[in-house]
């Protein structure tokens, strides 16, 4: 692997080529040998200012609109009415079971509560008969 | 749209109001295929995802907080979206988803030379765009178009922050060797 510092310490073309894209936005700050390097460095200084053009071009596009498809619009409405009316059916569904199973539970609380009172009077009517 | 208005409506729409959200879609719709249109690189995929992008607003308009602009909230769902497309893409045909004086530049939008060649630099880096992997154009869009934060991106693409910024370095350094090729580079790509 090539070292990214000279024998004397200093910092490479190709350390700084490496760090550049990272350091164009100032996310990272550069180092001090790095900014160093760049400032003494031609090629490097070169390379630098186009990271610049590229990035002021990324940030330009942020202001263009692209014409959308043709239809897009209705599209999009009509995938929201059907998502509301499948919403909607869920909930009536999901109501209808309710009332189903509620209607359920409560005939068979009546049909328990009923039998209760028969049984209670047939043993009434039992009784009455023993004692007389 | 102000933000007021847009907060009224937002309001209005987590109410349930129908014709609120309509609104806010028809203010927001061009950006958003905008969006994914650069992040799918064609007008079908950008349907679907802008399609899917409202749908899954409208489910979750509700647990919008307000803690950033309604469109950017929606940028994120996009990226979301425009992720999970590729990623299905991709399992089914194998595609690569594909000091004190600051070296940075912050100064974008007063550079007069900058002006002036930027068409020329816009083509040719929209052209670039299209030809980045989706999963580095993905992160360069989001990033230094749409200024999202690292956060935000590494949860919608399902990436660690690490890695968004290694894609995001990659990404830079592509785009700069296509628009602007240093001696050696330009041999280096025709070999």
């Amino acid at each position: 692997m090539r070292s990214n510092r000279m024998s004397n310490g200093t910092i490479t073309c190709s350390a700084v080529a490496e760090a550049l894209p990272g350091i164009v936005d100032g996310a990272k700050v550069a180092d001090f040998e790095l900014s160093r390097h760049v400032e003494t460095c031609l090629r490097c200084q070169a390379e630098l200012a186009q990271y610049r053009k590229v990035l002021r071009a990324l940030h330009q596009l942020r202001t263009e609109v692209l014409e959308p498809a043709p239809g897009l619009l209705p599209d999009i409405f009509a995938s929201l009415e059907a998502a509301g009316e499948r919403r909607a059916m869920r909930f009536l569904l999901t109501g209808r079971r309710a009332a189903y199973v509620g209607g359920i539970a409560a005939a068979t609380a009546a049909g328990a509560a009923g039998a209760i009172v028969l049984t209670t009077r047939a043993r009434q009517k039992k009784h009455l008969r023993l004692a007389s | 749209m102000v933000p007021a208005d847009e907060a009224r409506l937002v309001a209005a729409a987590q109410e349930g109001d129908r014709a609120a959200f309509d609104e806010l879609v028809r203010l927001t719709y061009a950006g958003v295929y905008t969006l994914a249109y650069r992040l799918t690189g064609n007008e079908h995929d950008a349907r679907d995802v802008a399609q899917e992008t409202y749908l899954r607003a409208f489910r979750a308009v509700k647990r919008f907080r307000g803690d950033s602009r309604f469109a950017t909230w929606l940028y994120r769902i996009a990226a979301n979206c425009a992720s999970s497309l590729l990623t299905r893409r991709t399992k089914h045909s194998h595609e690569e988803l594909s000091g004190d004086e600051p070296i940075a530049d912050l100064r974008h939008e007063i550079d007069p030379e900058g002006m002036a060649e930027s068409g020329f630099v816009r083509d040719r880096l929209t052209a670039a765009l299209a030809e980045l992997p989706p999963r580095l154009r993905a992160v360069v869009v989001l990033r230094d178009v749409y200024d999202l934060p690292h956060e935000a991106i590494a949860a919608e693409l399902g990436i660690s922050q690490e890695a968004a910024k290694v894609r995001l370095h990659r990404a830079r350094r592509k785009l700069r060797e296509r628009l602007f090729p240093m001696p050696g580079e330009e041999r280096a790509r025709a070999v």
